[in-house]
Parts: C-alpha cells; sequence; structure tokens
C-alpha cells in the first residue's frame, strides 16, 4: 500500500502523488526538541542568571532536559521508511539540508548538556564511589561500577577541584542557551525553508519555534516537578512526616510562582510572532492566501483557534496572571499551556499538509488509535504515547544516579 | 591542560572519533561531490551505472517489424498507425524469449480511452471518433465489429 | 597602545577577516558552475497539451516500464483533466493518476452538462528535472542527485526515507515507492535515455504531445521548439527553473 493512503483523505483536486507524509511524529519531533531546548533554558536562569529562587526546579530541569534530548531524536527515526539507515545522517551530512544539520547540532548539544550534568554531579559520583567500595553484593559492585565510570577517573573534590565544576557548569550553561535555541531554531527553519508548503514557508518560523520551545520546556518542568513533589509529599504525609511535608509545600509554590512569570513572558512573545505571520500573511494575501484562509478560518478553525489559542493560550495566559496562584491553577494553567503547543506542532506539522499544492484541494490526516500494522503503531497514536512516555522513563533511571529531586534542602550546596 | 575539566572533551573527541572511524567502514569509496557541486550531486557515484543498468520494458515498434512484418505493414497503412504496439500487446521485455507469448488487451476499457466521447471542444479528443460506451454496444467486445489493426471499418 | 601593537592588531584583524572571505570563494556558486564539465547532453522536455487527449496510455507504459504497480494511486508521470466553466468555475481530475484514461464526462463523480463548459484540456506532468532541484537541496543523506546531463536521480540503496525531498517539491512528482519504501520520482527514464531510447512515456503517447530532447543540440526539435515558440514552464515563481517546457498552458492549470 502507498505510504500515507492509511490516514489520508483526500478532497476535491489534489496531486496523485500528495499524501501526508509527515504525520504524528513530525508533530512530536518539534515538540521534543522544544521541551529539550525550554528546560534547558529554565536551568541556565539559574545556573547562567543566578536565579537562585528556581535553584530546585533549575537541578530538575538540566536532568530532565537531557532525558528529553535522548527522546528527542526518536520520533524522526519512528517516521523513517528506512529506519536502519538512520545513521546515514552522521556519516554523510548534507549541510544544504536542514535535517542533516540536525546529526551535528544535536550532537554537540547532547556533549554540552552530558557535560554540564558531569559537572555538576561529579561530587556526588565520587561521593558515592567512594562510599560503595567494600559493600557486598552484585547490585552494590554494579552500582560501583557504574559511579567510577561516570567520574571518569576524576576523583578531586577538593575545594579547589569543586570551584573549578561550578565555573565550568556556568561556562557550559552559557553557551548551551544559543546551542539550544540553534537546535530548536533549525527544527524550525526545517518548516520555514520548504518553499513548497506555503503555510510552512516564512522566516519568522526559527523565531516562532524557539518562543514557543521556551514555553513549551518552562510549562512542563513546572508540571513535572509539582507532580512528582506532591507525590512526595502525599507519600510522606503517609508515613506521618509532617514536619517535611510543609516544608515541601512552601518550597514549591515559591518556585512555581517565580517560574510562572518567566512562562508568561515567553507566552506573550510566543503569541506576539505567532499572531505577526498570521496578519502578514492576511494582509499581503499572496497567491496562497486563498487555500490558507479556508484551511486556518474554515477546516482547522477549532484546532487553531479554541484549542491553540483560547485554550492553550488565552485561558491559562489568564490563570496564570490572577494574583495569588496557587498549585492547582499552576497544574492546570501548565496543562493547557502544553495542550496548546502541541496544537500548536499540529497545526504546523498537519495543518501545513491539509491542503493540496496545487491550491485546488484538501487532505485530512485521520491518526490511527489502534495499532493493527507496524505502520500505524510507529505514526498513529500508540507510537506517539510511547515517544511521549520515554522522557519520564529516561529520567527516572538517570535520577537513580545524578538525583534532582530531593525534598530537603542541601545545607552545603 | 593537566585539569579534570577536560575529562568530557577527551570523551566528546573519542566520540566524533569512532564516528569518523565508523564512517570510513560505512561509506562507499566512491561517495563524494560530483559535477554539479556539493548542493546538488553529493552521492554514491556508481548509482548512476545502478540506474543505466535498469531493464528496459518497453521497446517500440522497431523491435516488432522484423518478425510481424505482415502486422506492421497492415498497421502502418491505418488510422492506427500512430499507436504503439506494445500498447496493446504489452511490453516486449525480451519477447520471444521471455516472455514467449504476450497478453493481448482486448477490453474496451482500453479503446475508450481515446474513443469514449468527451466534449471538450478545445481538446484534440473531441476530434478522435467517439463513442458513449454507455450506449454503443456496452456488452460487446470492440474487436467483435472492429479491427484494431485495421479499424476503418 | 604602542606603534607595533597597533600594527599587529591591524596585521591580525585583515588576517581574521581575509580567513572568511577566503573560504566564501572557495565555495562560490558561479566558480562551482563554472567547474561544471561542458558536456555535450542536456535533456529537455516538451509537452503540448493542444495535443493530449487523456487517453493515459503514457502513465501506463511509465508504470510497467519502472515497476510502479498499476493498481497504486501514485506515479512518476501523471495527467491531470481541466474543465473550465462558463461560470468560471474550474474542475480538475486526475483518477488513477489518469492510469486508465479519462473515459468519463463526470468529474470527480459529479456530471457536468456540455454546455457549461467553456474550455477543457489534459495537462500531462511529470518531474520537471529543476535546474534548481529544492528536492536534492533539502536531502539529508546526499541520497538524491543531479547528473550532469540534467536528469536528478534517487539512490535506492541510500535513501533514508525521511520524506523532506516530497515535502520540498512544489509539483507534487515524488512520493514513496510503495515496494521499495523510498523516495521515488520520474528519472526521464535514464536507462532508455542513456542509450539512445526516448522514455517510456514519449514512445508510448500516440499523438506526440510528449517530446524528450538534447538542449544542447541547436538541431533537436525539442531545443528548436523550446527556442522559436512560445512555451511555459509550472510554477515559476519558486525559482526552480524547470527544464519540463508547456505548450498551451492554461493560467488555470496548478
Amino acid at each position: 500500500m502507498v505510504h500515507g493512503a492509511e490516514w489520508t483523505t483526500k478532497e476535491l483536486f489534489t496531486y496523485p502523488n500528495e499524501y501526508i507524509y509527515w504525520t504524528i511524529q513530525i508533530v512530536m519531533y518539534p515538540l521534543m526538541t522544544g521541551f529539550v531546548a525550554g528546560a534547558f533554558v529554565l536551568s541556565s536562569l539559574y545556573h547562567v542568571f543566578g536565579q537562585k529562587d528556581i535553584k530546585d526546579l533549575a537541578k530538575f530541569s538540566l536532568v530532565f532536559s537531557f532525558a528529553l534530548l535522548i527522546v528527542a531524536p526518536m520520533p524522526l527515526l519512528f517516521h523513517l521508511q528506512q529506519p536502519q539507515r538512520n545513521t546515514e545522517v552522521f556519516f554523510t551530512p548534507h549541510f544544504t539540508s536542514a535535517i542533516a544539520a540536525f546529526g551535528m547540532v544535536y550532537l554537540i548539544y547532547m556533549m554540552i548538556v552530558a557535560a554540564e550534568v558531569w559537572f555538576v554531579y561529579r561530587k556526588h559520583f565520587v561521593e558515592q564511589a567512594i562510599a560503595l567500595i567494600g559493600k557486598g553484593g552484585l547490585i552494590n559492585f554494579v552500582n560501583r561500577l557504574i559511579f567510577n565510570l561516570l567520574t571518569l577517573g576524576a576523583y578531586d573534590i577538593g575545594e579547589q577541584a569543586v570551584h573549578k565544576d561550578e565555573k565550568l557548569i556556568k561556562v557550559l550553561a552559557g553557551i548551551g542557551i544559543p546551542v539550544a535555541f540553534f537546535l530548536h531554531g533549525y527544527a524550525g527553519f526545517i518548516f520555514g525553508s520548504v518553499k513548497a508548503n506555503a503555510l510552512w514557508t516564512t522566516p519568522l518560523m526559527p523565531i516562532i519555534f524557539i518562543m514557543s520551545a521556551v514555553v513549551s520546556g518552562v510549562a512542563l518542568c513546572m508540571v513535572t516537578y509539582i507532580v512528582i513533589m506532591e507525590w512526595k509529599k502525599f507519600r510522606a504525609k503517609k508515613k506521618h512526616e509532617d514536619q517535611v511535608s510543609v516544608e515541601i509545600k512552601g518550597a514549591e509554590v515559591d518556585v512555581i510562582r517565580k517560574t510562572s512569570k518567566y512562562l508568561i513572558a515567553a507566552m506573550i512573545a510566543a503569541m506576539t510572532l505567532e499572531m505577526l505571520d498570521l496578519v502578514f500573511r492576511g494582509y499581503t494575501a499572496m497567491k496562497s492566501w486563498d487555500i490558507l484562509r479556508s484551511v486556518i478560518y474554515g477546516k482547522d478553525f477549532f484546532n487553531i483557534f479554541v484549542l491553540q489559542y483560547l485554550c492553550g493560550n488565552l485561558i491559562p495566559f489568564i490563570l496564570l496572571l490572577i494574583p495569588g496562584l496557587t498549585i492547582r491553577r499552576a497544574v492546570i494553567a501548565t496543562l493547557l499551556v502544553l495542550l496548546g503547543v502541541f496544537m500548536m506542532r499540529w497545526n504546523v506539522v498537519i495543518g501545513g499538509q491539509a491542503f493540496s499544492n496545487s491550491y485546488a484541494g484538501y487532505m485530512h490526516y485521520s491518526m490511527p488509535i489502534i495499532p493493527h500494522n507496524l505502520e500505524a503503531f510507529k505514526e498513529g497514536a500508540a507510537g506517539a504515547l510511547v515517544i511521549a512516555i520515554l522522557p519520564f522513563v529516561f529520567f527516572w533511571f538517570f535520577n537513580k544516579f545524578a538525583p534532582s529531586l530531593k525534598f530537603k534542602r542541601d545545607n552545603n550546596e | 591542560m593537566k585539569s579534570h575539566v577536560w575529562r568530557p572533551l577527551w570523551v566528546a573527541i573519542g566520540l566524533v572519533v569512532v564516528i569518523l572511524i565508523a564512517r570510513s567502514f560505512v561509506v562507499p569509496s566512491d561517495f563524494g561531490v560530483g559535477d554539479r557541486g556539493f548542493m546538488y550531486s553529493y552521492h554514491r557515484k556508481s548509482n548512476l551505472n545502478e540506474w543505466k543498468a535498469f531493464k528496459v520494458k518497453y521497446r517500440t515498434k522497431e523491435y516488432c517489424k522484423d518478425c510481424h512484418e505482415d502486422k506492421y505493414k497492415s498497421n502502418m497503412a491505418s488510422k492506427h498507425k500512430v499507436i504503439q504496439c506494445e500498447n496493446c500487446h504489452g511490453p516486449a521485455i525480451e519477447h520471444p524469449e521471455n516472455p514467449e507469448k504476450l497478453i493481448v488487451d482486448k477490453s474496451r476499457e482500453l479503446c475508450i480511452r481515446c474513443h469514449a466521447y468527451l466534449p471538450y471542444a478545445s481538446s484534440m479528443r473531441s476530434k478522435i471518433k467517439g463513442i458513449n460506451p454507455v450506449e454503443h454496444n456496452p456488452d460487446d467486445g470492440c474487436s467483435a465489429c472492429h479491427d484494431p489493426h485495421n479499424p476503418d471499418i | 597602545m604602542t606603534r607595533r601593537g597597533f600594527i599587529i592588531t591591524i596585521v591580525k584583524g585583515a588576517a581574521l577577516a581575509a580567513l572568511p572571505a577566503g573560504a566564501l570563494k572557495v565555495l562560490s556558486p558561479s566558480e562551482v558552475m563554472a567547474a561544471i564539465k561542458e558536456t555535450p547532453v542536456l535533456w529537455g522536455f516538451v509537452v503540448d497539451t493542444y495535443k493530449c487527449v487523456g487517453c493515459g496510455l503514457c502513465v501506463k507504459a511509465c508504470k510497467q516500464e519502472n515497476e510502479i504497480p498499476l493498481e497504486v494511486p501514485v506515479s512518476r508521470t501523471w495527467v491531470e483533466r481541466y474543465i473550465i466553466l462558463k461560470d468560471g468555475r474550474v474542475l480538475i481530475d486526475s483518477p488513477h493518476a489518469g492510469a486508465n484514461g479519462f473515459t468519463s464526462q463526470k468529474v470527480n463523480n459529479i456530471e457536468v452538462n456540455p454546455e457549461n463548459i467553456a474550455k477543457a484540456f489534459f495537462v500531462p506532468k511529470l518531474c520537471n528535472q529543476c535546474e534548481n532541484p529544492p528536492c536534492v537541496q533539502v536531502c539529508p543523506v546526499g541520497a538524491t542527485y543531479k547528473t550532469t546531463d540534467g536528469v536528478i536521480l534517487i539512490d535506492r540503496k541510500w535513501c533514508i526515507g525521511c520524506g523532506y525531498c516530497i515535502q520540498s517539491c512544489p509539483y507534487g512528482a515524488r512520493f514513496f515507492n510503495p515496494i521499495l519504501r523510498v523516495a521515488e520520482k520520474c528519472t526521464f527514464c535514464y536507462h532508455r535515455i542513456s542509450q539512445g531510447m526516448k522514455t517510456a512515456c514519449v514512445d508510448a503517447c500516440p499523438f506526440g504531445a510528449r517530446q524528450i530532447g538534447n538542449l544542447k543540440d541547436r538541431n533537436d526539435p525539442v531545443t528548436k521548439i523550446i527556442q522559436n515558440e512560445r512555451v511555459s514552464v509550472l510554477k515559476d515563481a519558486f525559482g526552480t527553473k524547470p527544464q519540463v517546457y508547456y505548450i498551451g498552458m492554461d493560467e488555470n492549470v496548478r
């Protein structure tokens, strides 16, 4: 069967070869890289710009950003028709292609984040490796091996060495911000540079993607942080450690209120750019505007104006702006923001293929829900769910070695 | 340079070296920039010959005329001389070895590709003698009355 | 700052400024173009839309020649039907890429009254083998390229199937090969033209609506048509510089 015929319905005239070739996985891909970039920026607010009041969240964001980073290329892998050939992107990169740039930028960025994580947790690795010396059992042995490996042979945790670490963290976080922006900016460029697609082709695309990346990353870190902390508090309460739980809650609201201010600022920037794009398209009314208008104000009206702008932007914006932000309100708002960002990616990727390049017909994507064959799994709801869950699995795993969530404040840091 | 802060860099360089070594094994030696520069011809050069070696299936009338001279002549004298033998008889490939016999398409669907009348004055289509395939002896094959090699009858 | 230090700074600055300029010069497109060896062949195509009757034999031949299953709706070449009604409405269809021809007056299952037709015609389409192919530009792995004689080919053993080239083609010429699962497109029947034959679609067309020729040869019939007659290309605003030229193009053609 023709690739794409599974989920594409055509209307009026489309070229015979046109199908929706980029599906849910290409929605997940900018979503994931966006989360990476946003989470990293959030952590850099503390590491570079010294915003001490979000320290807890920043530490968590860094490790979480690394977990997201591992998952970021997976949607691409899922959607390839020849996934076994994926290494060619590294081996024979073609630098006039935005996807080829991915290989390079991704590797560089991963090294930067990994190095930063290493510098942050080096002391911890050494301490653990030393603490495990002489303890019996297979698990301890394996753990000691891993921790020894993680130290990369650098066991000096004297004051001078740790001071050097801190300096390097600052440098790496500083370099990381532009690279994170670049990583996601080029994801926007992948779409923005496709001149054949009337909806995608705009120089604003990379900046729009970067701004919405910051929005999504901050929102995801906030909501994940809240959920994990609330879970810990819940567990603590069960054990009748009331004093601890009170302390957690106090710390949370402060952090969340502070972070929500950054979220609001990023949302304003993202909304402004998206509106500028829309207004500009309508005002200049190029040849493609007729079909774009019929998609934006007609076929995709609910997706764009109700789900993305109303539910995903306006309502959370108001929720966050009302004074006296509570944890519950923050959760609702950030979840809505995440919906909004997801819908933004959806409306760009799927919306861009909702009309024919002939401007004389439409295509509709019906996402396969039941994975009745490999293709329907890979490019359907199930595949997307796998991608959505994986970062949390990786984070849970990384957290075993690089604990980023402590519910008691460390005094020595 | 003795400081521990360089260790991640060594790891990074190690990774790059690994990729470069793997690359030298995986990438074919003829991969490179061709005549049209990096943007338009960065490719595996031997692919060009792979395309040249693709099997030809349609051979045109020149291939048929020597063995099937009588049919060729009668066809060339008719209005259907513009039509290639293989349009109805199927691609010759290596006929008569492979396939030994060609399967002739005698269906109405083939004939009405041109002879179903369409009222398009601005197109050559309306200049071809046409019928309404729904009304014109819908149950019969066209060759029951018309000889495709000499269609004037 | 001492005089010596100042001079050293200037020299360093100049060297630094010269570096990117030098790097740029090596990669400048004009130099690359000049480096292209003069070849005696550059393939070009002419489609005469006045002659096309919509029989679809070209599509059928193409599919069989290039091993694209007849039953799939995707195709390397296809034929579109345009019906412009007197009230200005435009009806377009290309059922099954036109592989079975156009045998019914119905367009998209809707009966059209011949009285209302202002003009109607067929437009064969194929890969334009652009001079500036956006599909080649975006391939992340160098799996598609332009040959010296102007044909764009896909390396079926190297394509990773990301679909970026399909997205970047304004003409909808590319698709995924349903069997091999790699990007697929018209190759001007490279295996035929490189051994002196015409493309399968040119050979199959009874009416001479399609022609292929060498644009470097001034006496080639195709070159003569392009030079002496009024021809146009599809979607020239994209700057792709197509090498498929059309006679009798209508403004409604997409």
